[in-house]
């Protein structure tokens, strides 16, 4: 039995809806052409990323790695920015620069992955060594998928925060595919959790399907690196339900393993759990339900009509008002565009 | 070491103390990149550094002994051997409003760190707006006898990402101003310190001035008339014994540009000494394929050729990897009469 009210229930189950429905919109956006490049959703993985970062308290910090759109809702961002990234529109957070989820935003304690996944993991690391300088009882969250999870940079940053004992937790999500890759190809273990006792670090594996469970293991975590008392990996036991991204149409993936966890849909475990305690009615839910739809509408007709960003943009990076020329030098900036070569007099 | 400190600490003097301690103190190389670190970590509480050894032992060339007892292991902090974590850490922390001092043992051991520079702290104020203000530093080049993973030049790993700045200061005055102006700069830099000057340069420097040297200005090292030698870091030395050599041989004088900074390059510079002297002549340590003096040559190219007299000419390391023992690696390295023999030629064309 969770600790949360009604309304927390109520909450999680929002950003839970908000999630799948801004990836569902998404893949109808990719199908239009208007998403450009791919998606890399994480619908049927939302319990273990929901639940993690509903977890956080205002100014701690949290990195995503590739599939979790619902933590960046969770922690506040606004679909509309999302929705504008995927589009490459003018206004989006990067102004078109950059893709996705890849989103560093300070005062929502938002730090953007890069391509090669686990290096935000490194990076986390020196967020949380900046509130320790500071005497900040803040924490860090991060996620890494089992192939994330395998990288150089995961090791390093992992072992590094378990050394300096930095407030961080590192939600494991163990989907069983990274991109065309069976997880035991990954890592011989036979239980991810065992992965932690290299790091010396304490662990816990959660069914990552059921939001509850994954919000309470890691709000012990998350209090334990707020007392000071280092990192813990929590091991997210869930599935890839989708391709790698909508390219992928994963023939690869058997069916019956694809069969058995879409009857445990997190979403749908959710609901069930909130309509048989009591904490809510089918009708009360629909409600919910309904204004996400209609918000994420909205939010959708917003994007499409903002435009594309202007080409020469990609010189110039502005930053709170200032356009600074790439690489970021006016001595080299007047070296652009050279012209004519100059005559001998 | 505590008696430079005593030195070192320059606010809340008297001007009695101050007028008491005027003057000059024989400074190396390594002691200019040690008190720019003091200097800046003694008045920015921001200022931290990290990486392997630097804390207990002092730093493998000792550079940082001290530091611990003075500044604690928060800010002093001895890192597994992980250069990707180094660095990783020190961008996160950068974008938390500090400036950290990532120590590369040597600089051969960037290459673990290379995702992190290239893609995440190169990139990520384009990306995001949010800057990585941070310093890369370590010992770089040859001379050494360590062989092929100690002795490297990196720069040209590095010269084709954008948003990154590289120095690489000869003197020990531009050691102590470059470092001091990279720790300040909003940008990730690169701070590349040659092993071979750490101690055998040796300099008089002024103990109350604060000596900031701003990234992405040349320095004329030798006045001259006759051709340009464009080079940076050790190499300055030997260009300058070959300019000496060809002045008393030869009666040409030879202008030697000391880079300092090698992104942003400083074009204009260059290009007016070009101009001045019709010839120029490239010399770097690092191997001559896809190396830095290509791009210095392109840019000559792009605006004064018009003005060259003969054609620019480049003096460099063998494309091979640096070799282990003595009668190789000075084979490898570019050596004083490959600058003057190319020198020659040149004012001769």
């Amino acid at each position: 039995m969770s600790s949360l009210t009604s309304e927390e229930l109520r909450e999680l189950f929002r950003y839970l809806v908000l999630s799948r429905g801004l990836e569902e919109r998404l893949e109808h956006l990719l199908k239009q052409g208007q998403v450009v490049g791919d998606l890399y959703d994480g619908r049927g993985q939302e319990a273990a990323v929901v639940g993690s970062a509903f977890a956080l308290e205002e100014g701690d910090w949290l990195a995503p790695s590739l599939r979790e759109m619902g933590a960046l809702l969770t922690r506040g961002l606004d679909p509309r920015l999302l929705l504008l990234q995927y589009l490459a529109r003018d206004g989006s957070p990067s102004a078109g620069r950059d893709r996705a989820h890849h989103l560093t935003i300070p005062h929502l304690g938002l730090l953007g992955p890069i391509g090669p996944l686990g290096a935000h993991l490194c990076v986390l690391n020196g967020v949380a060594l900046a509130f320790r300088m500071r005497g900040e009882r803040r924490v860090c969250l991060t996620y890494l998928g089992d192939g994330a999870s395998r990288t150089g940079a995961a090791h390093e940053g992992l072992n590094l925060a378990a050394v300096q004992r930095l407030p961080l937790v590192v939600i494991l999500i163990h989907n069983r595919w990274a991109f065309g890759t069976r997880s035991d190809q990954q890592a011989a273990v036979a239980d991810w959790i065992d992965v932690a006792a290299a790091y010396g670090v304490p662990a816990a594996s959660v069914d990552g399907n059921d939001v509850l469970q994954v919000y309470d293991e890691t709000r012990r975590a998350v209090d334990r690196a707020r007392r000071g008392e280092g990192v813990t990996l929590i091991v997210a036991e869930t599935y890839r339900m989708q391709g790698h991204a909508q390219h992928d149409s994963q023939e690869y993936v058997p069916a019956e393993e694809l069969h058995e966890w879409r009857a445990r849909d997190p979403i749908d475990l959710f609901e069930r759990y909130l309509i048989d305690s009591g904490f809510e009615s089918r009708p009360s839910l629909a409600v919910v339900k309904e204004a996400v739809r209609r918000e994420l509408a909205a939010a959708a007709e917003e994007a499409l009509s903002a435009p594309m960003p202007e080409p020469e943009g990609a010189r110039f990076r502005t930053v709170e008002g200032e356009d600074i020329p790439v690489p970021w030098t006016r001595r080299e900036a007047v070296y652009e565009d050279v012209g004519q070569p100059a005559m001998r007099p | 070491m505590n008696d430079s400190k005593v030195d070192l600490v320059v606010q809340n003097r008297s001007p009695e103390d101050q007028e008491a301690q005027r003057g000059t103190k024989e400074t190396t190389y390594l002691e200019a990149i040690r008190e720019a670190m003091w200097e800046e970590m003694t008045t920015d509480p921001t200022v931290f550094l990290l990486g392997e050894d630097v804390g207990t032992y002092g730093g493998a060339f000792k550079i940082t002994e001290g530091f611990l007892d003075e500044f604690g292991p928060e800010r002093i902090i001895d890192t597994p051997i992980s250069e990707a974590a180094i660095v990783g850490a020190a961008i996160g922390a950068a974008h938390m409003g500090f400036k950290p001092i990532a120590e590369m043992q040597f600089i051969d051991f960037i290459a673990p760190a290379f995702d992190m520079i290239v893609n995440f702290a190169a990139k990520v104020r384009y990306r995001t707006g949010v800057g990585a203000p941070l310093v890369i530093r370590g010992p770089c080049g040859g001379g050494a006898h360590a062989g092929p993973f100690h002795s490297q030049n990196v720069e040209s790993y590095f010269a084709n990402v954008a948003g990154l700045k590289m120095v690489a200061p000869a003197t020990a005055r531009d050691a102590k101003g470059l470092l001091r102006a990279a720790i300040r700069d909003p940008d990730p830099v690169l701070y590349f310190e040659h092993k071979y000057l750490y101690r055998r340069i040796k300099e008089e420097l002024p103990i109350d001035e604060e000596i900031i040297v701003p990234l992405g200005v040349a320095r004329t090292h030798r006045p001259g008339s006759d051709l340009t030698i464009v080079t940076y870091g050790a190499m300055v030395y030997k260009a300058e014994e070959a300019a000496s050599r060809i002045s008393e041989q030869d009666g040409a004088e030879l202008e030697i540009l000391d880079l300092r900074t090698l992104r942003p390059l400083d074009t204009s510079t260059i290009v007016e000494s070009v101009k001045r002297t019709g010839r120029v002549l490239i010399v770097h340590e690092a191997p001559r394929f896809g190396g830095f003096a290509g791009e210095i040559a392109s840019q000559i190219c792009e605006e004064a050729f018009e003005w060259l007299d003969a054609p620019i000419r480049r003096v460099t390391a063998l494309d091979t990897p640096v070799p282990f023992s003595p009668p190789l690696e000075e084979y490898y390295l570019p050596q004083t009469a490959d600058i003057v023999d190319a020198a020659r030629w040149m004012l001769a064309y």
